[in-house]
């Protein structure tokens, strides 16, 4: 069997190819979104406070963390209909601030002391479990109506609502969605460090989310997921650079994003790998 | 006589200082043919945009079938049934041919957010069956039926102009507008377009048709506007527009 060790790094990188798809689901609708840290911190918090205060069963405190970064992605959607790029961005980032300032200054959250004593209760299998489920999602969207509508918005919505797509809808069943997985994965976040503090969801948490998927590349959903396991996993393997982590790290990306511009899996390595799910198999 | 399909009427839109639509009266008889031309800046295309409610009007009204439209959003406009291709291509860069059909069909199909979850796994849902295959019946009928899996923007010029054409096509449109579909094309492809909005006007589409090719404006359209400087100048059957005086003045220039 794996290690207590492996197991653990294996349950932050699941969590944070989570976190990298909440990321990618509006980005794909070309709503690029710097407060996915805050959606976390609403679903760990919400979560962890079920069990902890109200000895909810962990199911129930999972969905609960989903459902409030559901609906809170929807009234953050709402600004969104109205900006575009860079002002989105700045936006959402301002919302997952505000986020964090909120839990620093909530006694009944822990405050800046952060939130202890939650029961150990996600396990790899959880993790895992949601993984799947957003694979299957995933894989299924892009050659779906939704999905189409997605790709539409983020290629030219002036066009799109030209051909007949809602995109204020579209733009808040992208947010929303996004914040139900970021929700999720808040809610196995806190299970599985049993301490949930405002900090371990600020900008940091934000930005490496939104890195992870743009490194992997916008173009599938399989970028979000390459890039969140390999940028999670590896300063796992770069223990031994010890002092240099960092650096090192820095650097990788930086020459990374030199070579690989539109991040690890572009449009030519997807379809040399048959990676776009139906859209491949309609060519074959 | 039946009320006409479009009819706008007082229809101005300014840009700042520059009136580019002023009071603009115009109707549209269904079933038929309707040329616009006019030269560059005459308010053809903010015309399109008007009524498909890409832009909203300074003053005007726009009626479609009798009921007004003018305040409704381009996306409710496209499911009542007026549907357009652009001057400047603009498909869907990230997306094949056919998947850029399948989104022209998104107003005349279902399925939400969570439908991917549901329905057998590993298999298309019956809905995204049918609309593959009305997808390619529509590629079939302008001929791109064996392009349905290439890159959109990787086709040749003329093909992306029919492939607008079959994405609008594809809303299932009572009311065409092509915003020069010619544009860009050589002589054999000019002549390959005519037949297919010929062919499309057929199928019961009344299509209204911005063009500076006079041979196609000459040969398709019962009707030709001419605007100038955002207002009406001349309107008829092509022949008497083309020897009307205040035409040739407002092309070749007053002496």
């Amino acid at each position: 069997m794996l290690s207590d060790h492996t197991v653990s790094i294996l349950i932050f990188a699941g969590i944070d190819v989570i976190m990298a798809l909440s990321f990618y689901l509006p980005a794909s609708a070309g709503q690029l979104s710097a407060g996915q840290g805050g959606f976390m911190a609403l679903g760990a918090y919400t979560a962890a406070y079920l069990t902890v205060q109200h000895g909810a069963p962990f199911p129930l405190a999972l969905a609960a963390g989903g459902l409030v970064g559901g609906l809170v992605g929807l009234a953050v959607g709402f600004p969104a209909l109205r900006l575009r790029g860079l002002y989105l961005v700045l936006v959402t980032f301002g919302f997952g601030e505000m986020v964090r300032v909120l839990f620093l200054n909530a006694p009944a959250f822990g405050g800046p002391g952060g939130f202890a004593g939650i029961p150990p209760a996600t396990t790899i299998w959880h993790v895992l479990g949601l993984l799947i489920v957003l694979v299957y999602f995933f894989t299924r969207l892009s050659g779906s109506r939704m999905g189409r509508a997605f790709a539409a918005l983020r290629d030219d919505e002036a066009a799109a609502e030209a051909m007949g797509v809602n995109s204020t809808y579209v733009k808040l069943a992208a947010f929303a969605a996004g914040g139900v997985i970021a929700g999720l994965g808040g809610a196995l976040y806190a299970h599985y460090t049993l301490f949930i503090d405002p900090e371990a969801f600020g900008v940091g948490r934000s930005l490496f989310v939104m890195l992870y998927a743009v490194f992997g590349g916008l173009a599938s959903f399989w970028g979000a997921v390459a890039g969140a396991a390999i940028l999670s996993v590896l300063p796992e393997l770069l223990r031994w650079v010890k002092d240099w982590r960092e650096i090192f790290y820095g650097l990788l990306v930086l020459s990374t994003m030199l070579v690989r511009p539109q991040g690890l899996l572009d449009q030519t390595l997807l379809a040399r790998l048959s990676l776009r799910g139906e859209r491949a198999a309609a060519r074959g | 006589m039946s009320a006409p399909l479009l009819a706008v009427d007082g229809l101005s839109r300014s840009f700042g200082k520059l009136v580019v639509l002023s009071k603009l009266d115009l109707t549209v008889e269904a079933g038929g043919i309707h040329a616009i031309i006019g030269p560059n800046g005459a308010g053809k295309t903010t015309f399109f945009n008007l009524v498909t409610g890409a832009l909203s009007a300074d003053a005007g009204d726009i009626r479609f079938g009798g009921s007004e439209i003018g305040d409704l959003p381009a996306y409710r406009r496209t499911a009542l049934g007026i549907c357009r291709t652009f001057q400047n291509i603009r498909l869907f860069g990230s997306m094949t041919v056919l998947e850029n059909v399948l989104l022209g069909l998104h107003c005349r199909t279902h399925g939400g957010l969570l439908s991917p979850l549901l329905g057998v796994p590993f298999r298309r849902s019956s809905a995204e069956a049918r609309a593959r295959a009305r997808a390619e019946e529509i590629l079939k009928l302008v001929g791109l039926a064996a392009r349905a899996h290439q890159p959109a923007i990787e086709l040749p010029y003329g093909e992306q102009r029919r492939l607008e054409i079959a994405r609008a096509l594809a809303s299932a449109p009572k009311l065409l507008l092509l915003d020069e579909p010619s544009a860009g094309m050589n002589t054999q492809e000019t002549l390959e377009l005519e037949t297919l909005i010929a062919q499309v006007n057929r199928r019961g589409v009344t299509i209204v048709l911005i063009e500076h090719k006079m041979s196609l404006v000459m040969k398709l359209s019962q009707v030709v506007t001419v605007l100038n400087f955002g207002q009406k100048i001349a309107e008829g059957p092509p022949a008497a527009v083309q020897r009307d005086p205040r035409v040739i003045e407002a092309y070749l220039g007053a002496e």
